[in-house]
Formats: C-alpha cells, sequence, structure tokens
C-alpha cells in the first residue's frame, strides 16, 4: 500500500454522510412503504457500509490484491444468504404431496 | 520493486523486518492479512445474518411485533456514537502516519471513549428488556400467539449484540494496546501497521452494527399500530 495521507476533509465529510444516512434510515423506518421497508433499510446499510470500507478502512487506496479478498469475502456472504434464501423461498412452490 | 532501493531501504528502518523488501511490500502484508482475518469474522457474522434472515423470512408478523419492544433512539444514538468512533478512529491512524504521537493518543483516547459510552448504552437497553420481561431464559412475560416466535427473535437479538459487543469489549482491549504503544513510542510514518490493522477491526465492528441497527431495530416500526 502506497502511504496515501487521506485529507481530513475527506473524512469529515464521509462521517456527516454516514450520520445524514443514519437519521434518513430512522425516519423512513416509520412511514409505511409497504414491502419496500426492508429493501429501502437494507439498500442504505449497504452505502454506509460500503462507505466506511472504501474510504474509513483505505480499501478505495490499496492495491487490487487487497480489493480482490475485501470483494471475496463480501460476496461469499451473499452467496451464503441467497442460496439460503433460494430454498426457503422456493420450498412452497412444491406440491404439498405431489408428485415428488 | 527494483532490488537496489529495496537494499537501500534495509539500513534505514529498524521496523522494516528482513522478510519484507521494503515499507510499502511489509504493509500490503499487513493489511491483507488482515482483510482474510477480517472475511473470517464476515463468516462468524454471516451465518447469524443468514439465520436471522431465515426465521424473520418465516415469521415476518412476529419479528415485527418483536421489533416495537426495541428503543430505536437508544439504537439510532448508538449508530451514532459507532460512527463518532469510526472517525476518530481514522484519525488516529492519519495521525500516526504523520507522526503525530499525541494526535494519535488523544484520539485513540476518545475512540475508547465512544466505545465505552455504545456499552453503556447498550447496557441500559438490556437491563430495560430485562425489566419489561423480554429476557428469553431470564424473566420472560410476554404473552399471546406469537409469544414463542417473538421470545426466538430476542434470542436473535441477545445473540447477536451481545456477540457484537463482546467484539467491541476486545476492541477496547486492543485499544488500551494501541495507546501504550503510542505513548512508548512504537509508532512513527515509518511503521503504524497495528494502527492502521487494529482501526480496520475497529470499523469493522461499526460495519457489523450499521446492519444489525436496521435489522433488529428499524424493520418492522411502520407496522405500529
Amino acid at each position: 500500500m502506497k502511504d496515501h495521507i487521506v485529507p481530513v476533509r475527506t473524512y469529515v465529510i464521509i462521517f456527516l454522510a454516514l450520520i445524514v444516512l443514519t437519521w434518513v434510515t430512522t425516519a423512513i423506518a416509520f412511514v409505511d412503504l409497504g414491502p419496500f421497508n426492508v429493501y429501502v433499510a437494507l439498500t442504505i446499510a449497504v452505502i454506509k457500509a460500503t462507505l466506511v470500507v472504501l474510504f474509513f478502512m483505505h480499501v478505495k487506496y490499496n492495491e487490487r490484491v487487497t480489493k480482490i479478498y475485501v470483494g471475496a469475502g463480501f460476496f461469499w456472504l451473499l452467496i451464503m444468504i441467497g442460496m439460503v434464501l433460494t430454498d426457503y423461498i422456493s420450498r412452497l412452490w412444491l406440491p404439498a404431496n405431489g408428485a415428488w | 520493486m527494483p532490488e537496489t532501493v529495496a537494499a537501500a531501504h534495509h539500513h534505514h528502518n529498524p521496523a522494516l523486518v528482513h522478510q519484507f523488501d521494503n515499507e510499502e511490500q511489509q504493509r500490503t502484508a499487513s493489511t491483507l492479512g488482515m482483510w482474510i482475518f477480517l472475511a473470517t469474522e464476515i463468516m462468524f457474522f454471516g451465518g447469524l445474518f443468514a439465520a436471522y434472515t431465515v426465521y424473520r423470512y418465516l415469521n415476518p408478523h412476529a419479528f415485527a411485533e418483536a421489533s416495537h419492544h426495541m428503543s430505536v433512539k437508544a439504537g439510532a444514538i448508538n449508530t451514532t456514537v459507532l460512527i463518532c468512533s469510526s472517525l476518530t478512529m481514522a484519525m488516529a491512524v492519519r495521525s500516526a502516519q504523520l507522526s503525530s504521537k499525541k494526535a494519535t493518543a488523544w484520539f485513540i483516547i476518545v475512540t475508547m471513549i465512544f466505545g465505552i459510552a455504545f456499552l453503556g448504552i447498550k447496557a441500559i437497553e438490556y437491563h430495560e428488556h430485562y425489566v419489561e420481561g423480554a429476557a428469553p431464559g431470564v424473566n420472560w412475560t410476554i404473552t399471546g400467539n406469537d409469544a414463542r416466535q417473538i421470545e426466538l427473535l430476542f434470542c436473535f437479538y441477545f445473540i447477536m449484540t451481545g456477540m457484537h459487543a463482546f467484539h467491541m469489549i476486545v476492541g477496547l482491549g486492543l485499544m488500551s494496546y494501541l495507546l501504550t504503544c503510542t505513548l512508548k513510542n512504537r509508532f512513527s510514518a515509518a511503521y503504524y501497521s497495528p494502527v492502521e490493522i487494529i482501526g480496520l477491526y475497529w470499523h469493522f465492528v461499526d460495519i457489523v452494527w450499521i446492519f444489525l441497527f436496521p435489522m433488529l431495530y428499524l424493520i418492522g416500526q411502520h407496522l405500529k399500530t
């Protein structure tokens, strides 16, 4: 890693963005959006986590090998939750006492 | 890296250990190593997240009802406290990069204060759940059709926030170590890897909370009648 020193300004902007997003997600939680409440809450959480990873954790400034490992770690989580949910969501699609 | 540059560096920086060509390669190795550890932490918390997701999918109404027992205010304040601690941690790393011992020490101390504040607020919340009778296995008084499923969510709540709080306590221990090393003049622009990688750990624990807050407190609040 190049000895990259991030300007204070960048850290403060990211900090303010994280605070504002926390307010927004808290406020939206009380508005009835039907099924979209879940998606909005999780999307904001993913945006916040991405900001922390890229700037506070310096991954934006790291070299490619570190980025690949970081990406692999989070991608693994998507595979696990995605495949587990594929199972549970699709179970009800089968007839209870069908040809299976 | 050209070997000549590496050889020249060998004689200048005592913190550069001999298996590395130069400081840059040494820093890359420690950062990469820390991320491999953090990948195992993603797997650890990921298991809990996946189990929670499945049971929330199977019992959406009970889980929404359970979220009404949470104090959104306490959760939001704690999220803010952790984000503040992440900023001061990032500033501690920056100060170490600039060889500013005094600033590094102060930023580590402020980060620890935020961490302790977080745990204090969490303890108050735990106490309130206990008093309310929403502590499975210890004091459980919630009744009704969905009582068992609500109890399940509270089990997830206590295990997930408990494991998170445990990580915070470990983080505070690591911070004390960093503070001691900083005061002993161990870090400078030439060598600050421990500050950098413990910073990575601290931010990671912050990220876990960034997901726990909407999952446990927010989703389902709009269904309150």
